[in-house]
């Protein structure tokens, strides 16, 4: 009862007309940005962090819903046209989805997938709003020691229990913990590995690491390999709409996806892509024609579009109740709200409640914004996935050098974009996942201070970190998700594994 | 992202994976330097801002040794070969806007950057993309200087306006 009136509060929040148009704005951008080849999530928030700069917080973050459901929907339609998925979450549906889009059945496609995406993301969302304050009263009662036993878990369930490989998982994590390192010591003052460098002292930004990896990394990355085979659209003929049919064999997987996506989301364990690839088994089980998948079978992107959406607001459960980034776009976010000064987590609930609500409401409008606007826009996105590589990230170099010069116009700045630009590089060349690094950068931080808060309670005595029942639960945790994974690939079942490998997001 | 799984034939060490490893043990070495020479006593607690670096070095270094036995045994992934050319282009024009922006502005830096990106990815020729590049980032200047109020460098271009 209590979660309803602070959600209606949200709403009405939400449906002022400036509100309504930052979220407008910010739907629009995501997805066109979105809907570029090459861009996950991830990249399209990072990159579209400097058009919020100037707002108050409230619409700020408000575009920034928009913006982040649209970039999810803007990646489900370049994987369904051009079987290149922006993200790990859009494999699956480029898998069924591109397939049908050759079968001359791109329209119905792309609209299971918004209209699932739409259902998905309404119920996840008022699932958020439900599951949240349960969290948050929990979370009250946390400790440094469980923050920091949670933090452990997620630094591990984010680097080492998916993906291709544990070692370089962590050491993908502990690049990001390194560099979270630079900077004054938030308890004492002091500098670290500043090097006398005043540029250094503030701390690396995340978004100049975000973008220089996803960005600066990709365009050298594409560049350098030749292997960009020409990639053909397919287009869209015929109706958009869907056929009773489709509608009869969309429904259910809509709902199933949103059942599997959310809570795999809302743990802290992140990772879209799980969900997406459960869903997708699920379905194939489930079906009436198991042999129209893989020829484009509907059901295969109506699940797991809609776990994927519902995942991703899945992945705000802990980042807003906990402030802990699961994804490599929830860090990015917390980035966003850092910049205001906010910090979510429990607190936040309590301190700032109108902004918390009206947050998860503009979710909601943002939602309602894509499915009126993407089902009649579709002929445009299309005409943007046209454009050819070289002047397609020729422009993302050119929006990525805006964002660090317009958050700090120096040229050190810039450097380390282009260092970190080569690093991108070398661990995409050599088979190391992106997003530990963006996580650690900005957990890294937290979670030492955490420990440090938890070590001066109990006066330098570590037995503390294991004192109660929820921190001994959490650490166990965290030790299985690197343990569980190394049998299972010594006993030659990686291949599973690095399927539901975490590679953008 | 190339799946893994070097089939037999690579049982060689990967030296460019052993690099790696040598790479990962230098920055543990690097924060233990730094962390020794310039951080100095944890105040009450026993647990200062010395000791977190510690630890990441420690793991860094452990790091490295596994990534070692890795390169040793060919567990790497396979790379593709690579071709350095367009590589070349792009890093130079990031360096050069990094080095044109504050005297040139920003539309002329970013300008050349965008025509370099261009020519990395086999577009040109530079005397048509350099002009299109400039005019493009003029009216983003315009749009986030002007109307979003970002401050972004100005050059003699950005002056005329």
């Amino acid at each position: 009862m209590d979660t309803f009136s602070l959600l209606a509060q949200g709403l009405l929040t939400a449906i002022e007309p400036i509100n309504l148009l930052y979220a407008l704005i910010g739907v629009t951008l995501g997805t066109a940005v979105g809907v570029l080849p090459g861009i996950g999530p991830a990249l399209t928030v990072a990159l579209l962090l400097p058009v919020t700069y100037k707002l108050d917080p409230a619409g700020s973050l408000i575009m920034f819903a928009g913006i982040y459901y649209g970039g999810m929907y803007g990646g489900s339609t370049t994987s369904i046209l051009l079987n290149t998925p922006g993200e790990s979450a859009s494999i699956v549906t480029a898998l069924e989805g591109n397939k049908m889009a050759r079968a001359g059945r791109g329209g119905p496609a792309l609209a299971t997938a918004a209209i699932g995406s739409f259902v998905a993301g309404l119920i996840a969302t008022i699932g958020l709003a439900f599951v949240a304050p349960w969290i948050v009263s929990i979370a009250l009662s946390f400790g440094p020691a469980e923050y920091f036993a949670l933090m452990v878990l997620a630094f591990m369930t984010v680097s080492a229990a998916f993906g291709e490989s544990t070692l370089r998982g962590l050491t993908a994590l502990f690049i990001g913990l390194t560099l979270g390192l630079v900077g004054i010591d938030l308890q004492t003052g002091q500098a670290r590995l500043a090097f006398g460098i005043p540029d250094l002292l503030d701390g690396i930004e995340v978004t100049t690491l975000a973008v220089a990896l996803f960005a600066v990394g990709e365009a050298l990355s594409v560049a350098s390999s030749r292997a960009a085979a020409q990639q053909t659209i397919v287009p869209v003929k015929g109706s958009v709409w869907m056929n009773r049919e489709d509608w009869a064999r969309s429904w259910k997987p809509w709902l199933r996806g949103t059942a599997v996506g959310f809570p795999i989301g809302a743990m802290p364990a992140g990772g879209a892509e799980i969900g997406t690839f459960l869903s997708y088994s699920m379905e194939r089980q489930l079906t009436k024609r198991p042999e129209e998948f893989g020829h484009g079978a509907i059901e295969g992107v109506a699940g797991p579009e809609a776990a994927n959406n519902a995942s991703a607001a899945g992945t705000l459960v802990p980042l807003l109740t906990l402030g802990l980034p699961t994804t490599a776009t929830a860090a990015i976010m917390l980035a966003g709200f850092q910049q205001f000064g906010l910090q979510p987590g429990p607190l936040l609930f309590s301190s700032n409640p109108q902004l918390v609500w009206g947050l998860i409401a503009s979710l909601l409008v943002a939602n309602f914004m894509l499915l009126v606007l993407n089902l009649p826009l579709i002929g445009l996105w299309v005409r943007l996935l046209a454009i050819p590589a070289p002047w397609l990230y020729a422009g993302i170099l050119m929006f990525a050098t805006l964002g660090t010069i317009g958050a700090n116009p120096s040229t050190f700045e810039l450097g380390m974009l282009l260092a970190f630009g080569v690093l991108g590089y070398m661990l995409r060349r050599f088979g190391y996942p992106i997003a530990p690094v963006v996580v650690g950068l900005i957990l890294g931080p937290l979670a030492e201070q955490q420990l440090r808060r938890a070590l001066s309670i109990s006066q330098g005595d570590p037995s503390i970190l294991v004192g109660s029942p929820i921190a001994i639960t959490l650490l166990l945790l965290a030790l299985a998700a690197v343990v569980v994974p190394l049998i299972l690939r010594a006993r030659g079942k990686g291949q599973a594994l690095a399927q539901l490998g975490a590679n953008e997001d | 992202m190339s799946l893994g799984g070097g089939s037999g034939a690579g049982r060689r060490p990967d030296w460019a994976a052993l690099a790696i490893a040598a790479a990962l043990a230098m920055v543990a070495g690097v924060i233990v330097w730094s962390t020794a020479g310039g951080t100095s006593g944890g105040g009450y607690a026993r647990i200062g801002p010395a000791a977190f670096p510690y630890v990441i070095a420690a793991g860094l270094f452990l790091l490295a040794i596994w990534t070692a036995i890795a390169a040793w045994r060919g567990d790497f992934p396979k790379r593709e070969p690579q071709q350095l050319g367009p590589l070349a282009w792009i890093v130079g024009g990031l360096i050069a806007q990094m080095l044109l922006l504050t005297t040139a502005g920003f539309s002329i830096a970013t300008g050349i950057l965008f025509a370099a990106t261009a020519r990395g990815l086999g577009r040109g020729p530079l005397w048509l993309t350099v002009p299109v590049g400039i005019v493009l980032a003029f009216v983003v200047w315009l749009i986030f200087a002007r109307l979003l109020q970002l401050s972004l460098p100005a050059g003699p271009l950005e002056r005329l306006f």
